[in-house]
């Protein structure tokens, strides 16, 4: 056996008050605003109850084999990233490195979409939701051109709350209102982590519960709705002619791996505080499955609001349609009622055609109002803040809703935080006694200071630029270092004798597999499509510039030259840690080697030097 | 004196014809939504309800040229339709056989819009006079945003958790040294044996051989053969 029992009884290492503060961290880990709105948008474009498939798949031989190795590695060695992939070889340290950078990167914006959700929050306190109406223009003759051309909820959006440039290059000024809420959300993570786990574990119970009891509101409200039968029945209507596109598998794929935030080492340092028999292997299957369950749990509440937003939008475009008619032809009031309105509109074109013609109906489809489909920021806080506008007592639906989208991400930023601090902790960057709370004190502050780049007017084009580049495609590469690490450098046979101690009972089958063979041949596949697709078309962004011809449309534009090389860098920064690392240990081994008088330690070495 | 009455009525109707026409010159079109504003209260729209509107608008000419001179019989109505729509036109009260400028009329329901409003139990967007627009409120501002007290709010309890914290940290800290520096006392009496470097208690540490790296202990058939 590769772990002595004896060493783990008073090491120091704090430790969760009890297993299930330790699930509820990874369960709020896992779960986070993605599950909210990205997955629903990509059930709905992917052929609705049929993306569920590859989903399923994907889950099975991707979510659980990683998140199950992560979380017996960090129980098993007792470290965070960095340390754990020290541990296994000094030449893989870079893995954890990689971790630990993609965590920082992640913590960064991260946090950043929090201070948006905290700025809707706390306007939600006013009658009317000022996202709801039109401001003046400056000689108070009519409404704001940009807003009236767009609409309020647009408007604030774009303009109040971003104030956004219309150039990635322009980078307008810092808006003071997001720097200020950019302090309270860090404010309040540093309240949460300031002694790690000890104050996390507190406050997860409120972080990770309070948004299935939003979730659950949410989902007896959006069924009672006007249309949410039709939101529902749209997306989960199954089209299976989807699955033949190869892009649906590698939504799925990408989707379970971002979703379980694996390779971020925040996994690895939540589970290194456990105690050494823990079943890692029930933990996992049960965070992984909680995981996708939310993730369908709450695309019912999104889409039968989705469906009463566009059932509201489809009436008013008939009732709009029904007041030019009635107003022309000097028809009596409700003589047109939306039942009878294609009746009556064939009736009128068949005797006056000119006249229909003049008024120029716009065609209402309801069909048409389901497929505008958005994803992300586009759906939290201008889709869904208009659906919220037409509900009953809206301040209190805004408050609910924008309550829980701060503790999803959260309880998310938790984790991230615990991938920077643990680490930090074990690498002894600070003297032995300086207190934890000036470590996370200083981590908070140093990540408040950088991220107010992403206040300033082009922050949010910044922010995709981070989400799309630093956190996605070297996750993709942490995560094969990591199975192969284990499976061939630490090999399999020991690991599966240390999860056995650990567990209790022999290693399934599956395990052997999937850790072996088929994780890290998906992960491989999955990278090479992904970079294939991101190589194929120039990268582009959508950019809000109210004078575009245009708008409201949104103005495609390519990123400069430097801002492709500031993408490339960000994937590139923490993938090039790997190979670095390990090139440094070659060099200094074989400095070390040539020097006569050096004598040479114990080192671990995977070629079985001892045998 | 009958032919006299006779042709003053022909006449007058002639005029009143040519007077208040659909787009007729310094005519002015009318539409209510009664159904849409009251819903179940809607009042059907009767010759009564004409007399109140040319009430109404004779009050808002007497009101804002402020000679009272104008008369119920000045204002014409015609083309009513069931949409409720119609024209009116108002005339000059000296001469029956002109109207008066649009521009006053206009400038006259625009100052007492809320007045004619209220009269119908309706509002800007039910009751329409289409050349007129109507001028928008502006829009209530309180004095402090109150974003800006929601923020202070959430602030000050957020740096009251902060530093409760922090405090309760050194507290506990200053407790444990105090009771480290007590144990110290208590080992030297032999009562205490458990030594702590690093938090690590020494008995896992090999202190002769340097700390071992225990996940690769000297366990030979655990290492592969080549």
């Amino acid at each position: 056996l590769s772990m002595r029992p004896e060493i783990h009884k008073e090491d120091g290492r704090p430790k969760w008050d009890n297993k299930f503060q330790y699930i509820l961290s990874c369960i709020g880990f896992a779960v986070g605003l993605g599950n909210v709105w990205r997955f629903p948008y990509l059930c709905q474009i992917h052929g609705g109850g049929a993306f569920l498939i590859p989903y399923f798949i994907a889950l099975l031989f991707e979510g659980i084999p990683l998140l199950h190795l992560e979380l017996a590695l960090g129980q098993c060695l007792r470290k965070g990233s960095i340390g754990v992939w020290n541990t296994i070889s000094p030449y893989l340290g870079g893995v954890g490195i990689g971790s630990w950078t993609v965590s920082v990167l992640v913590s960064l914006y991260y946090n950043t979409v929090l201070t948006w959700v905290m700025w809707y929050f706390i306007n939600s306190f006013q009658e009317p939701l000022p996202w709801s109406i039109c401001p003046l223009n400056e000689n108070r003759t009519g409404l704001n051109e940009e807003c009236y051309e767009s609409t309020a909820v647009n408007y604030f959006w774009y303009r109040k709350t971003l104030n956004i440039t219309p150039d990635v290059t322009e980078s307008g000024t810092l808006q003071w209102w997001l720097i200020l809420c950019l302090a309270t959300c860090w404010a309040i993570v540093y309240l949460c982590t300031i002694r790690g786990i000890e104050t996390t574990g507190k406050a997860i119970y409120v972080t990770a519960i309070f948004p299935y009891l939003v979730l659950t509101i949410f989902l007896i409200q959006g069924l009672t709705l006007p249309g949410a039968t039709e939101g529902l029945a749209y997306l989960f209507t199954p089209n299976l002619n989807t699955l033949k596109n190869p892009r649906v598998w590698l939504d799925a794929a990408t989707q379970i791996f971002f979703s379980l935030s694996l390779a971020f080492g925040g996994l690895i340092a939540f589970s290194s505080y456990n105690p050494p028999k823990n079943d890692c292997e029930k933990d996992a299957v049960t965070v992984a499955i909680v995981n996708s369950v939310t993730s369908l749990y709450a695309s019912i509440p999104v889409f039968s609001v989705l469906g009463f937003k566009a059932t509201t939008a489809y009436w008013d475009c008939l009732d709009r349609n029904i007041i030019s008619i009635i107003n022309e032809f000097d028809l009596p009031e409700e003589s047109i009622m939306r039942q009878n309105y294609t009746a009556w509109v064939n009736l009128l074109n068949s005797s006056y055609p000119e006249k229909i013609a003049g008024l120029r109906l716009k065609s209402c489809d309801l069909q048409e109002f389901l497929d505008q489909s958005v994803s992300g920021t586009g759906l939290a806080f201008i889709v869904f803040t208009q659906a919220i506008i037409l509900m009953p007592g809206s301040q209190a639906w805004a408050i609910l809703f924008f309550i829980m989208l701060f503790t999803l991400g959260l309880s998310s930023m938790f984790g991230n935080i615990e991938g920077v601090f643990t680490p930090l902790l074990e690498l002894r960057v600070l003297s032995n006694s300086t207190p934890k709370e000036l470590l996370s004190g200083v981590i908070c502050l140093v990540c408040f200071l950088l991220a107010l780049c992403f206040t300033l007017g082009s922050g949010s084009y910044w922010i995709d630029i981070f989400d799309s580049y630093a956190g996605s495609v070297p996750l993709l590469v942490i995560a094969f270092f990591e199975v192969i690490g284990v499976a061939y450098i630490y090999k399999i046979k020991r690991f599966s004798k240390d999860v056995e101690w650990m567990t209790g009972r022999k290693l399934n089958l599956y395990w052997h597999i999937t850790w072996r063979f088929i994780s890290p041949l998906l992960l491989l596949i999955v990278f090479m499509a992904f970079v294939t697709l991101q190589i194929q078309k120039p990268p582009s962004y959508a950019a809000w510039n109210p004078k575009y011809e245009g708008f409201p449309m949104k103005e495609e534009k390519v990123y400069p030259p430097w801002v492709q090389a500031i993408c490339v860098l960000l994937a590139v920064l923490p993938c090039v840690c790997v190979p670095l690392t390990a090139l440094f240990h070659l060099i200094k081994q074989k400095c070390r080697s040539k020097d006569p008088s050096f004598v040479p330690p114990e080192v671990f070495s995977s070629q079985g030097a001892n045998s | 004196m009958l032919r006299v009455l006779l042709l003053t009525l022909f006449v007058v109707t002639i005029a009143h014809t040519e007077l208040c026409k659909p787009d007729a010159q310094n005519a002015f079109k009318v539409r209510l939504s009664i159904k849409t504003a009251l819903g179940d209260n809607a009042y059907v729209w009767d010759a009564n309800e004409e007399y109140l509107f040319k009430a109404v608008v004779a009050f808002a000419m007497r009101r804002y040229s402020s000679k009272s001179t104008t008369q119920i019989s000045n204002v014409l109505l015609c083309n009513v339709t069931d949409r409720v729509s119609f024209w009116f036109v108002v005339t000059d009260s000296s001469e029956n056989v002109t109207t008066v400028p649009g521009s006053e009329v206009e400038a006259a329901i625009r100052m007492n819009r809320n007045r004619i409003n209220n009269a119908f139990l309706l509002s800007d967007k039910t009751l329409q006079f289409l050349k007129i627009t109507s001028t928008l409120s502006p829009p209530v501002e309180p004095s402090t945003p109150v974003w800006l007290i929601v923020f202070g709010v959430v602030l000050c309890l957020i740096v009251a958790g902060i530093l409760f914290l922090i405090v309760a940290g050194i507290r506990q800290r200053k407790k444990k040294n105090k009771e480290s520096t007590e144990r110290e006392n208590l080992e030297d009496k032999g009562e205490v044996t458990v030594t702590v470097e690093n938090g690590i208690p020494c008995e896992t540490l090999d202190l002769k051989a340097g700390h071992i790296n225990g996940v690769f202990a000297a366990d030979d058939e655990r290492f592969t053969s080549l």
